[in-house]
Protein backbone atom coordinates (compact mmCIF):
# COMPACT_ATOMS: atom_id res chain seq x y z
CA UNK A 1 0.00 0.00 0.00
CA UNK A 2 2.33 2.58 1.01
CA UNK A 3 4.60 1.38 -2.07
CA UNK A 4 1.92 2.21 -4.24
CA UNK A 5 1.80 5.53 -2.80
CA UNK A 6 5.32 6.63 -3.27
CA UNK A 7 5.32 5.33 -6.60
CA UNK A 8 2.33 7.53 -7.49
CA UNK A 9 3.70 10.56 -6.53
CA UNK A 10 7.08 9.51 -8.43
CA UNK A 11 4.76 9.18 -11.35
CA UNK A 12 3.09 12.60 -10.76
CA UNK A 13 6.58 14.23 -10.39
CA UNK A 14 7.98 12.49 -13.56
CA UNK A 15 4.84 13.29 -15.42
CA UNK A 16 5.62 16.98 -14.30
CA UNK A 17 9.18 16.91 -15.33
CA UNK A 18 8.28 15.46 -18.51
CA UNK A 19 5.60 17.74 -19.26
CA UNK A 20 4.41 20.93 -17.79
CA UNK A 21 2.18 23.83 -19.07
CA UNK A 22 2.02 25.95 -16.56
CA UNK A 23 3.22 29.78 -17.38
CA UNK A 24 3.24 28.14 -20.46
CA UNK A 25 2.45 31.44 -22.75
CA UNK A 26 5.59 32.73 -20.86
CA UNK A 27 8.00 30.37 -21.52
CA UNK A 28 6.82 30.34 -25.44
CA UNK A 29 7.54 33.57 -25.43
CA UNK A 30 11.44 32.86 -24.41
CA UNK A 31 12.06 30.46 -26.85
CA UNK A 32 10.55 31.80 -29.64
CA UNK A 33 13.77 31.93 -31.50
CA UNK A 34 14.62 28.20 -31.00
CA UNK A 35 11.37 27.12 -32.48
CA UNK A 36 11.95 29.27 -34.65
CA UNK A 37 15.65 27.98 -35.13
CA UNK A 38 14.38 24.31 -35.17
CA UNK A 39 11.40 24.54 -37.60
CA UNK A 40 14.29 25.74 -40.31
CA UNK A 41 16.39 22.71 -39.29
CA UNK A 42 13.45 20.39 -39.40
CA UNK A 43 12.52 21.53 -42.82
CA UNK A 44 16.04 21.38 -44.12
CA UNK A 45 17.39 18.48 -42.29
CA UNK A 46 14.19 16.50 -43.75
CA UNK A 47 15.10 17.69 -47.17
CA UNK A 48 18.79 16.98 -47.83
CA UNK A 49 17.85 13.88 -45.65
CA UNK A 50 16.04 12.79 -49.15
CA UNK A 51 19.67 12.73 -51.23
CA UNK A 52 21.16 10.76 -47.83
CA UNK A 53 19.05 8.11 -48.30
CA UNK A 54 19.37 7.88 -52.28
CA UNK A 55 23.15 8.45 -51.70
CA UNK A 56 23.64 5.76 -48.90
CA UNK A 57 25.34 7.95 -46.65
CA UNK A 58 23.38 7.67 -42.79
CA UNK A 59 26.80 6.61 -41.77
CA UNK A 60 28.70 9.28 -42.63
CA UNK A 61 26.41 11.77 -40.87
CA UNK A 62 26.59 10.05 -38.06
CA UNK A 63 30.60 10.52 -38.58
CA UNK A 64 30.31 14.44 -39.63
CA UNK A 65 28.72 15.10 -36.47
CA UNK A 66 31.09 13.28 -34.27
CA UNK A 67 33.69 15.59 -36.08
CA UNK A 68 31.62 18.15 -35.90
CA UNK A 69 31.11 17.44 -31.91
CA UNK A 70 34.51 17.66 -31.41
CA UNK A 71 35.06 20.76 -32.97
CA UNK A 72 32.44 22.31 -30.84
CA UNK A 73 34.24 20.87 -27.47
CA UNK A 74 37.29 22.08 -29.02
CA UNK A 75 36.16 25.90 -28.70
CA UNK A 76 34.30 25.56 -25.76
CA UNK A 77 37.47 24.79 -24.10
CA UNK A 78 39.35 27.48 -25.94
CA UNK A 79 36.72 29.89 -25.63
CA UNK A 80 36.12 30.50 -29.08
CA UNK A 81 32.68 30.22 -30.42
CA UNK A 82 30.68 26.69 -30.24
CA UNK A 83 28.84 27.19 -33.47
CA UNK A 84 31.64 28.02 -35.32
CA UNK A 85 33.75 25.35 -34.15
CA UNK A 86 30.93 22.57 -34.90
CA UNK A 87 30.65 24.33 -37.77
CA UNK A 88 35.18 23.79 -38.44
CA UNK A 89 34.42 20.29 -37.45
CA UNK A 90 32.03 19.55 -39.48
CA UNK A 91 33.06 21.02 -42.51
CA UNK A 92 36.71 18.94 -42.63
CA UNK A 93 34.89 15.66 -41.76
CA UNK A 94 32.35 16.33 -44.69
CA UNK A 95 35.13 17.08 -47.23
CA UNK A 96 37.51 14.38 -46.44
CA UNK A 97 34.54 11.73 -46.60
CA UNK A 98 33.78 13.29 -50.00
CA UNK A 99 37.28 13.35 -51.41
CA UNK A 100 38.43 9.98 -50.06
CA UNK A 101 35.24 7.95 -50.47
CA UNK A 102 33.77 8.30 -53.16
CA UNK A 103 33.18 4.84 -53.51
CA UNK A 104 30.73 3.13 -50.67
CA UNK A 105 33.31 0.84 -48.91
CA UNK A 106 35.94 3.13 -48.84
CA UNK A 107 33.45 5.64 -47.39
CA UNK A 108 32.71 3.82 -44.88
CA UNK A 109 36.14 2.53 -43.50
CA UNK A 110 36.83 6.13 -43.25
CA UNK A 111 34.05 7.13 -41.69
CA UNK A 112 34.76 3.89 -39.15
CA UNK A 113 38.03 5.34 -38.79
CA UNK A 114 37.36 9.45 -38.43
CA UNK A 115 34.17 8.51 -35.53
CA UNK A 116 36.11 7.35 -32.89
CA UNK A 117 38.79 9.50 -33.22
CA UNK A 118 36.62 13.34 -33.31
CA UNK A 119 34.28 11.12 -30.12
CA UNK A 120 37.80 10.60 -28.44
CA UNK A 121 38.77 14.07 -29.01
CA UNK A 122 35.49 16.12 -28.25
CA UNK A 123 35.72 13.78 -25.00
CA UNK A 124 39.25 14.99 -24.01
CA UNK A 125 38.36 19.13 -24.75
CA UNK A 126 35.12 18.04 -22.52
CA UNK A 127 36.99 16.43 -19.51
CA UNK A 128 39.59 19.57 -19.63
CA UNK A 129 37.06 21.60 -19.97
CA UNK A 130 36.52 23.53 -16.22
CA UNK A 131 33.24 25.42 -16.89
CA UNK A 132 29.54 24.05 -16.21
CA UNK A 133 29.03 20.36 -16.73
CA UNK A 134 25.36 21.25 -18.06
CA UNK A 135 27.15 22.86 -21.27
CA UNK A 136 28.92 19.80 -22.01
CA UNK A 137 26.64 17.41 -22.47
CA UNK A 138 24.68 19.67 -24.47
CA UNK A 139 26.80 18.91 -27.26
CA UNK A 140 25.94 15.68 -27.35
CA UNK A 141 22.37 15.39 -26.43
CA UNK A 142 21.14 18.90 -27.47
CA UNK A 143 21.17 22.26 -26.19
CA UNK A 144 19.06 24.74 -28.06
CA UNK A 145 17.70 26.35 -24.81
CA UNK A 146 20.94 27.53 -24.08
CA UNK A 147 21.91 28.52 -27.44
CA UNK A 148 22.20 32.58 -27.32
CA UNK A 149 20.05 34.38 -29.49
CA UNK A 150 22.52 35.77 -31.69
CA UNK A 151 23.64 32.27 -32.66
CA UNK A 152 20.12 31.25 -33.35
CA UNK A 153 20.02 33.70 -35.75
CA UNK A 154 23.42 32.00 -37.49
CA UNK A 155 21.85 28.62 -37.02
CA UNK A 156 18.76 29.70 -38.75
CA UNK A 157 20.56 31.72 -41.92
CA UNK A 158 22.82 28.80 -42.51
CA UNK A 159 19.74 26.26 -42.75
CA UNK A 160 18.14 28.98 -45.18
CA UNK A 161 21.59 28.75 -47.21
CA UNK A 162 21.64 25.29 -47.27
CA UNK A 163 18.17 24.73 -48.57
CA UNK A 164 18.47 27.66 -51.41
CA UNK A 165 21.85 25.47 -52.49
CA UNK A 166 20.32 22.29 -52.15
CA UNK A 167 17.06 23.83 -54.40
CA UNK A 168 20.01 25.07 -56.84
CA UNK A 169 22.29 21.84 -57.45
CA UNK A 170 18.64 19.78 -57.14
CA UNK A 171 18.99 18.04 -60.65
CA UNK A 172 22.71 17.31 -61.15
CA UNK A 173 22.57 16.04 -57.85
CA UNK A 174 19.75 13.73 -58.30
CA UNK A 175 21.33 12.63 -61.58
CA UNK A 176 24.36 12.40 -59.86
CA UNK A 177 22.89 10.02 -56.55
CA UNK A 178 20.82 7.72 -59.17
CA UNK A 179 23.56 7.00 -61.58
CA UNK A 180 26.69 8.79 -61.63
CA UNK A 181 28.66 7.51 -64.58
CA UNK A 182 25.58 8.48 -66.63
CA UNK A 183 25.44 11.61 -65.26
CA UNK A 184 29.46 12.34 -65.71
CA UNK A 185 28.40 11.00 -69.03
CA UNK A 186 26.36 13.77 -69.59
CA UNK A 187 27.86 16.54 -68.94
CA UNK A 188 27.34 16.80 -64.82
CA UNK A 189 30.37 18.16 -63.27
CA UNK A 190 30.03 15.15 -60.79
CA UNK A 191 32.85 16.18 -58.67
CA UNK A 192 31.93 19.57 -57.70
CA UNK A 193 28.45 18.29 -57.13
CA UNK A 194 28.98 15.50 -54.82
CA UNK A 195 31.62 17.95 -52.52
CA UNK A 196 29.28 20.32 -52.94
CA UNK A 197 26.68 18.01 -51.21
CA UNK A 198 29.18 17.28 -48.78
CA UNK A 199 29.74 20.46 -47.75
CA UNK A 200 25.55 21.08 -47.87
CA UNK A 201 25.74 18.24 -45.61
CA UNK A 202 28.59 19.13 -42.82
CA UNK A 203 26.99 22.61 -42.71
CA UNK A 204 23.52 20.89 -41.97
CA UNK A 205 25.11 18.64 -39.73
CA UNK A 206 26.75 21.14 -37.71
CA UNK A 207 23.43 23.14 -36.80
CA UNK A 208 21.75 19.88 -35.58
CA UNK A 209 24.77 19.40 -32.96
CA UNK A 210 23.73 22.66 -31.72
CA UNK A 211 19.81 21.96 -31.54
CA UNK A 212 19.46 17.88 -30.93
CA UNK A 213 23.19 17.01 -29.67
CA UNK A 214 25.93 14.90 -31.81
CA UNK A 215 24.05 11.42 -31.05
CA UNK A 216 21.01 12.05 -32.03
CA UNK A 217 21.55 13.94 -35.56
CA UNK A 218 20.24 11.31 -37.41
CA UNK A 219 16.21 11.80 -36.30
CA UNK A 220 16.83 15.19 -37.52
CA UNK A 221 18.44 14.47 -41.40
CA UNK A 222 18.13 10.44 -41.91
CA UNK A 223 14.25 9.36 -40.25
CA UNK A 224 12.24 11.94 -41.63
CA UNK A 225 13.13 11.27 -44.96
CA UNK A 226 13.20 7.66 -44.45
CA UNK A 227 9.10 7.69 -43.52
CA UNK A 228 8.22 9.75 -46.59
CA UNK A 229 10.35 7.11 -48.76
CA UNK A 230 8.38 4.49 -47.39
CA UNK A 231 4.83 6.27 -48.18
CA UNK A 232 6.11 7.57 -51.65
CA UNK A 233 8.13 7.22 -54.65
CA UNK A 234 6.83 10.47 -56.27
CA UNK A 235 9.99 13.07 -56.58
CA UNK A 236 7.71 16.12 -55.27
CA UNK A 237 5.77 14.19 -52.76
CA UNK A 238 8.68 12.72 -50.84
CA UNK A 239 10.57 15.90 -50.59
CA UNK A 240 7.57 17.63 -48.84
CA UNK A 241 6.59 14.91 -46.95
CA UNK A 242 10.21 14.72 -45.70
CA UNK A 243 9.87 18.57 -44.88
CA UNK A 244 7.06 18.60 -42.98
CA UNK A 245 7.46 15.29 -41.08
CA UNK A 246 11.20 17.19 -40.07
CA UNK A 247 9.38 20.21 -39.13
CA UNK A 248 6.66 18.18 -36.91
CA UNK A 249 9.72 16.48 -35.08
CA UNK A 250 11.36 19.53 -34.50
CA UNK A 251 8.73 22.30 -33.42
CA UNK A 252 6.99 19.44 -32.07
CA UNK A 253 9.59 18.19 -29.49
CA UNK A 254 10.45 21.77 -28.34
CA UNK A 255 6.74 22.93 -27.61
CA UNK A 256 6.73 19.62 -26.04
CA UNK A 257 9.91 19.89 -23.98
CA UNK A 258 9.53 23.67 -22.99
CA UNK A 259 7.60 22.99 -20.00
CA UNK A 260 9.73 20.64 -18.32
CA UNK A 261 12.99 20.06 -17.21
CA UNK A 262 14.55 17.65 -19.61
CA UNK A 263 16.48 17.95 -22.86
CA UNK A 264 14.49 18.60 -25.82
CA UNK A 265 16.24 15.34 -27.63
CA UNK A 266 14.31 12.75 -26.14
CA UNK A 267 11.06 14.40 -27.59
CA UNK A 268 12.25 15.42 -30.80
CA UNK A 269 13.70 11.69 -31.54
CA UNK A 270 10.58 10.07 -30.32
CA UNK A 271 8.14 12.33 -32.61
CA UNK A 272 10.31 11.18 -35.84
CA UNK A 273 10.73 7.56 -34.32
CA UNK A 274 6.91 7.30 -34.66
CA UNK A 275 5.66 8.75 -37.56
CA UNK A 276 8.53 6.66 -39.03
CA UNK A 277 6.24 3.79 -37.05
CA UNK A 278 3.44 4.99 -39.10
CA UNK A 279 4.66 5.75 -42.21
CA UNK A 280 5.87 1.95 -42.36
CA UNK A 281 3.09 0.57 -41.54
CA UNK A 282 1.09 2.55 -44.06
CA UNK A 283 3.30 1.95 -46.56
CA UNK A 284 3.03 -1.64 -45.59
CA UNK A 285 -0.45 -1.30 -46.55
CA UNK A 286 -0.66 0.70 -49.68
CA UNK A 287 2.65 -0.35 -51.49
CA UNK A 288 2.77 -3.09 -53.83
CA UNK A 289 5.71 -4.72 -53.35
CA UNK A 290 8.91 -3.61 -55.33
CA UNK A 291 10.03 -6.21 -57.90
CA UNK A 292 6.61 -7.32 -58.49
CA UNK A 293 6.23 -6.50 -62.17
CA UNK B 1 49.70 -6.82 -87.40
CA UNK B 2 48.00 -4.08 -89.22
CA UNK B 3 45.52 -1.33 -88.32
CA UNK B 4 44.16 -0.88 -91.87
CA UNK B 5 40.71 -1.63 -92.64
CA UNK B 6 40.92 -3.83 -95.63
CA UNK B 7 37.82 -3.87 -97.74
CA UNK B 8 36.04 -1.03 -96.21
CA UNK B 9 35.47 2.49 -97.49
CA UNK B 10 35.83 5.39 -95.85
CA UNK B 11 33.68 8.90 -96.38
CA UNK B 12 35.66 10.90 -95.36
CA UNK B 13 34.36 12.54 -92.43
CA UNK B 14 34.38 10.05 -89.50
CA UNK B 15 31.94 10.79 -86.61
CA UNK B 16 34.62 8.92 -83.97
CA UNK B 17 38.40 8.70 -85.20
CA UNK B 18 41.04 6.87 -83.40
CA UNK B 19 44.26 7.66 -84.61
CA UNK B 20 47.50 5.42 -83.49
CA UNK B 21 45.59 4.78 -80.56
CA UNK B 22 47.57 3.20 -77.03
CA UNK B 23 46.68 2.92 -73.87
CA UNK B 24 48.03 0.15 -71.54
CA UNK B 25 48.49 0.49 -67.52
CA UNK B 26 52.26 -0.55 -66.28
CA UNK B 27 53.93 -3.16 -68.44
CA UNK B 28 50.17 -3.99 -69.46
CA UNK B 29 48.66 -3.17 -72.91
CA UNK B 30 45.41 -2.37 -73.58
CA UNK B 31 45.72 -1.58 -77.44
CA UNK B 32 48.42 -0.65 -79.56
CA UNK B 33 48.54 1.35 -82.95
CA UNK B 34 44.45 1.46 -82.93
CA UNK B 35 43.39 3.54 -85.66
CA UNK B 36 39.66 3.35 -86.55
CA UNK B 37 37.11 5.47 -88.30
CA UNK B 38 32.97 5.04 -87.01
CA UNK B 39 30.95 7.27 -89.76
CA UNK B 40 27.53 8.04 -89.84
CA UNK B 41 25.37 5.05 -89.83
CA UNK B 42 27.90 2.93 -88.80
CA UNK B 43 27.39 -0.10 -86.14
CA UNK B 44 30.75 -1.20 -84.49
CA UNK B 45 30.45 -3.71 -81.95
CA UNK B 46 33.56 -3.70 -79.38
CA UNK B 47 34.22 -7.58 -78.49
CA UNK B 48 36.66 -9.13 -76.19
CA UNK B 49 36.89 -10.71 -72.67
CA UNK B 50 37.13 -8.85 -69.33
CA UNK B 51 40.00 -7.06 -69.20
CA UNK B 52 41.20 -6.80 -73.02
CA UNK B 53 40.11 -3.30 -72.68
CA UNK B 54 36.57 -2.87 -74.20
CA UNK B 55 36.22 -0.39 -70.81
CA UNK B 56 38.94 1.74 -71.09
CA UNK B 57 37.83 2.19 -74.87
CA UNK B 58 34.67 3.67 -73.69
CA UNK B 59 35.97 6.09 -70.71
CA UNK B 60 38.67 7.09 -73.84
CA UNK B 61 35.86 7.95 -75.80
CA UNK B 62 34.06 9.79 -72.91
CA UNK B 63 37.29 11.95 -72.30
CA UNK B 64 37.44 10.56 -69.11
CA UNK B 65 40.77 8.31 -70.35
CA UNK B 66 43.47 9.92 -71.98
CA UNK B 67 45.47 8.26 -74.50
CA UNK B 68 49.44 7.30 -73.94
CA UNK B 69 49.61 8.48 -77.63
CA UNK B 70 47.95 8.72 -80.18
CA UNK B 71 44.96 10.85 -80.76
CA UNK B 72 40.90 10.49 -80.28
CA UNK B 73 38.50 12.72 -82.43
CA UNK B 74 35.08 13.45 -82.10
CA UNK B 75 33.27 15.05 -84.76
CA UNK B 76 36.13 16.59 -85.80
CA UNK B 77 37.42 17.54 -82.86
CA UNK B 78 39.54 15.85 -79.54
CA UNK B 79 36.81 14.55 -77.29
CA UNK B 80 36.16 16.04 -73.72
CA UNK B 81 34.62 15.13 -70.71
CA UNK B 82 30.22 15.39 -70.76
CA UNK B 83 30.19 15.68 -74.29
CA UNK B 84 26.42 15.60 -74.85
CA UNK B 85 26.72 14.97 -78.45
CA UNK B 86 27.54 11.32 -77.38
CA UNK B 87 24.27 9.41 -76.17
CA UNK B 88 25.16 6.90 -73.21
CA UNK B 89 23.77 3.74 -72.39
CA UNK B 90 24.82 2.00 -69.52
CA UNK B 91 24.76 -1.23 -67.90
CA UNK B 92 21.93 -2.06 -67.11
CA UNK B 93 21.88 -1.58 -62.90
CA UNK B 94 18.86 -2.51 -61.33
CA UNK B 95 17.63 0.65 -59.95
CA UNK B 96 16.46 -0.15 -56.60
CA UNK B 97 12.65 -0.38 -55.48
CA UNK B 98 12.05 3.31 -52.95
CA UNK B 99 14.44 5.45 -55.15
CA UNK B 100 11.95 9.18 -55.61
CA UNK B 101 11.69 8.78 -59.17
CA UNK B 102 9.27 7.79 -62.00
CA UNK B 103 10.08 6.40 -65.42
CA UNK B 104 9.75 9.49 -67.07
CA UNK B 105 11.92 11.51 -64.45
CA UNK B 106 14.33 9.00 -65.64
CA UNK B 107 13.91 9.82 -69.00
CA UNK B 108 13.92 14.23 -68.10
CA UNK B 109 17.57 13.45 -66.83
CA UNK B 110 18.72 12.95 -70.01
CA UNK B 111 16.67 16.28 -71.10
CA UNK B 112 18.15 18.53 -68.23
CA UNK B 113 19.58 16.77 -65.18
CA UNK B 114 23.23 18.47 -66.20
CA UNK B 115 21.08 21.88 -65.25
CA UNK B 116 21.86 24.02 -62.43
CA UNK B 117 18.76 26.21 -60.88
CA UNK B 118 15.43 25.49 -59.07
CA UNK B 119 14.13 22.25 -60.66
CA UNK B 120 11.45 23.37 -62.63
CA UNK B 121 10.62 22.23 -65.95
CA UNK B 122 9.13 24.09 -68.60
CA UNK B 123 6.18 22.79 -70.95
CA UNK B 124 8.95 22.11 -74.07
CA UNK B 125 10.89 20.48 -71.80
CA UNK B 126 7.81 18.22 -70.72
CA UNK B 127 6.79 17.44 -74.34
CA UNK B 128 10.63 16.62 -75.24
CA UNK B 129 9.99 13.45 -72.39
CA UNK B 130 6.43 12.60 -73.66
CA UNK B 131 7.97 12.78 -76.98
CA UNK B 132 11.18 10.45 -75.75
CA UNK B 133 8.94 7.87 -73.54
CA UNK B 134 7.06 7.32 -76.86
CA UNK B 135 9.96 6.51 -79.03
CA UNK B 136 11.31 4.09 -76.53
CA UNK B 137 7.39 2.51 -76.50
CA UNK B 138 7.35 3.60 -72.43
CA UNK B 139 4.60 5.67 -72.57
CA UNK B 140 2.07 3.50 -70.23
CA UNK B 141 4.72 3.06 -67.51
CA UNK B 142 6.15 6.14 -67.65
CA UNK B 143 4.24 7.23 -64.28
CA UNK B 144 5.51 4.34 -62.48
CA UNK B 145 8.28 4.26 -59.63
CA UNK B 146 11.28 3.33 -61.34
CA UNK B 147 12.21 0.90 -58.31
CA UNK B 148 8.94 -0.98 -59.33
CA UNK B 149 10.02 -1.81 -63.15
CA UNK B 150 12.07 -5.04 -64.46
CA UNK B 151 15.39 -4.48 -66.12
CA UNK B 152 14.52 -4.48 -69.27
CA UNK B 153 11.54 -1.29 -68.58
CA UNK B 154 14.54 0.59 -67.07
CA UNK B 155 16.67 0.07 -69.73
CA UNK B 156 13.80 1.41 -72.38
CA UNK B 157 13.88 4.44 -69.93
CA UNK B 158 17.98 4.33 -70.21
CA UNK B 159 17.78 4.45 -74.17
CA UNK B 160 15.18 7.25 -73.99
CA UNK B 161 17.38 9.09 -71.53
CA UNK B 162 20.15 8.65 -74.12
CA UNK B 163 18.27 9.93 -76.82
CA UNK B 164 17.84 13.09 -75.57
CA UNK B 165 19.38 15.91 -76.92
CA UNK B 166 19.24 14.71 -80.16
CA UNK B 167 22.84 12.74 -79.68
CA UNK B 168 25.32 12.52 -83.18
CA UNK B 169 26.92 9.03 -81.85
CA UNK B 170 25.36 6.24 -79.38
CA UNK B 171 27.87 4.38 -76.53
CA UNK B 172 26.80 1.37 -75.46
CA UNK B 173 28.10 -0.75 -72.27
CA UNK B 174 26.73 -3.95 -72.89
CA UNK B 175 23.34 -2.44 -72.24
CA UNK B 176 21.65 -5.75 -73.54
CA UNK B 177 23.50 -7.61 -69.84
CA UNK B 178 21.08 -9.72 -67.39
CA UNK B 179 18.30 -8.79 -69.35
CA UNK B 180 16.12 -11.54 -71.08
CA UNK B 181 15.88 -12.70 -74.13
CA UNK B 182 12.88 -10.74 -75.66
CA UNK B 183 14.06 -7.64 -73.69
CA UNK B 184 17.54 -7.95 -75.16
CA UNK B 185 15.91 -7.70 -78.88
CA UNK B 186 13.33 -4.72 -77.73
CA UNK B 187 16.14 -2.88 -76.37
CA UNK B 188 18.64 -3.63 -79.33
CA UNK B 189 15.87 -3.22 -82.01
CA UNK B 190 15.60 0.45 -79.94
CA UNK B 191 19.20 1.02 -80.25
CA UNK B 192 19.19 0.26 -84.07
CA UNK B 193 15.85 2.42 -84.85
CA UNK B 194 17.42 5.30 -84.52
CA UNK B 195 20.94 4.22 -86.47
CA UNK B 196 18.38 3.52 -89.53
CA UNK B 197 16.76 6.82 -89.21
CA UNK B 198 19.10 9.62 -88.21
CA UNK B 199 22.04 7.82 -89.21
CA UNK B 200 23.32 7.97 -85.89
CA UNK B 201 26.34 5.68 -85.25
CA UNK B 202 26.64 3.11 -82.68
CA UNK B 203 29.72 1.68 -80.92
CA UNK B 204 28.69 -1.17 -78.87
CA UNK B 205 30.54 -2.66 -76.06
CA UNK B 206 29.71 -6.30 -75.24
CA UNK B 207 30.98 -9.60 -74.41
CA UNK B 208 28.37 -11.34 -76.72
CA UNK B 209 27.75 -10.24 -80.07
CA UNK B 210 25.22 -12.90 -80.57
CA UNK B 211 21.90 -10.39 -79.73
CA UNK B 212 23.15 -7.59 -82.00
CA UNK B 213 24.96 -10.08 -84.83
CA UNK B 214 22.35 -8.95 -87.62
CA UNK B 215 22.43 -5.35 -86.84
CA UNK B 216 26.48 -4.99 -87.00
CA UNK B 217 28.59 -3.58 -89.62
CA UNK B 218 31.77 -4.38 -88.14
CA UNK B 219 33.31 -6.20 -85.00
CA UNK B 220 36.68 -4.50 -83.20
CA UNK B 221 37.76 -7.56 -81.26
CA UNK B 222 40.16 -7.12 -78.14
CA UNK B 223 41.97 -9.36 -76.99
CA UNK B 224 45.45 -9.63 -74.93
CA UNK B 225 47.11 -6.00 -75.98
CA UNK B 226 45.95 -7.02 -79.41
CA UNK B 227 43.22 -6.66 -81.72
CA UNK B 228 41.12 -7.21 -85.00
CA UNK B 229 38.58 -5.19 -86.99
CA UNK B 230 36.41 -5.71 -89.45
CA UNK B 231 33.13 -7.32 -90.76
CA UNK B 232 31.64 -10.53 -88.67
CA UNK B 233 32.63 -12.40 -91.37
CA UNK B 234 36.31 -11.49 -91.29
CA UNK B 235 36.73 -11.29 -87.53
CA UNK B 236 34.32 -14.35 -86.32
CA UNK B 237 36.87 -16.74 -87.87
CA UNK B 238 38.63 -20.14 -86.31
CA UNK B 239 42.15 -18.76 -87.83
CA UNK B 240 41.71 -14.57 -87.02
CA UNK B 241 40.93 -15.48 -83.05
CA UNK B 242 43.41 -18.31 -83.25
CA UNK B 243 45.66 -15.65 -84.16
CA UNK B 244 44.76 -13.37 -81.77
CA UNK B 245 44.78 -15.31 -78.74
CA UNK B 246 47.57 -16.64 -79.78
CA UNK B 247 46.27 -20.56 -79.31
CA UNK B 248 43.69 -22.67 -80.76
CA UNK B 249 40.45 -20.96 -81.00
CA UNK B 250 37.39 -22.79 -82.75
CA UNK B 251 34.26 -20.29 -83.74
CA UNK B 252 31.00 -22.14 -84.47
CA UNK B 253 28.17 -21.00 -86.24
CA UNK B 254 25.18 -22.61 -85.35
CA UNK B 255 21.23 -21.58 -85.90
CA UNK B 256 22.01 -17.97 -86.75
CA UNK B 257 24.79 -17.95 -83.72
CA UNK B 258 28.26 -17.79 -83.06
CA UNK B 259 29.81 -19.08 -80.21
CA UNK B 260 33.79 -18.83 -79.81
CA UNK B 261 34.92 -21.93 -77.86
CA UNK B 262 38.70 -22.45 -76.34
CA UNK B 263 39.46 -19.23 -75.40
CA UNK B 264 42.05 -19.67 -72.57
CA UNK B 265 41.06 -19.11 -69.28
CA UNK B 266 43.13 -16.53 -67.91
CA UNK B 267 41.43 -14.43 -70.30
CA UNK B 268 37.72 -15.03 -69.73
CA UNK B 269 37.30 -13.54 -65.96
CA UNK B 270 33.54 -13.70 -66.53
CA UNK B 271 32.89 -16.93 -67.28
CA UNK B 272 35.59 -19.03 -66.04
CA UNK B 273 35.77 -21.77 -68.46
CA UNK B 274 37.13 -21.79 -71.89
CA UNK B 275 33.62 -20.96 -73.90
CA UNK B 276 31.96 -17.56 -74.63
CA UNK B 277 29.98 -15.98 -76.40
CA UNK B 278 31.76 -14.28 -79.22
Amino acid sequence: MRAATLLAIGDDDLWSRMFNFENYGELLGLVQNSILAGAVLGIVGGLIGVFVMQRDMAFAVHGISELSFAGAAAALLFGMNVVAGSLAGALVAAIVIGILGSRARDRNSIIGVLMPFGLGLGILFLALYPGRSANKFGLLTGQIISVDDPQLGWLSAISLVVLVSLLLIWRPLSFDSLDADVAAARGVPTRFVSLAFMVLLGLIVAVSVQIIGALLVLALVVTPAAAALRLSASPILVPVLAMVFGFVSAVGGILLAIGGSLPISPYITTISFFIYLVARLVGLRARPRPGLR
Amino acid sequence: MTASTPGHHHPSNPILSLKDAALGFGERVLWNDLTLDVCAGEFLAVLGPNGSGKTSLLKTILGQQSLDSGTIRFDGHPVRRGDRRIGYIPQQKLIPGGTPMRGRDLVALGVNGHRFGLPVSRGAERRQVDNLLESVGASHYADEPVGNLSGGEQQRLRVGQALAGDPRMLLCDEPLLSLDLQHQRGVSELIDRRRREHGTPVVFVTHDVNPVLGMVDRILYLAGGQFREGTPDEVLRSDVLTELYGTPVEVLRTGGRVVVVGIPDSETHHHGHGEAGA
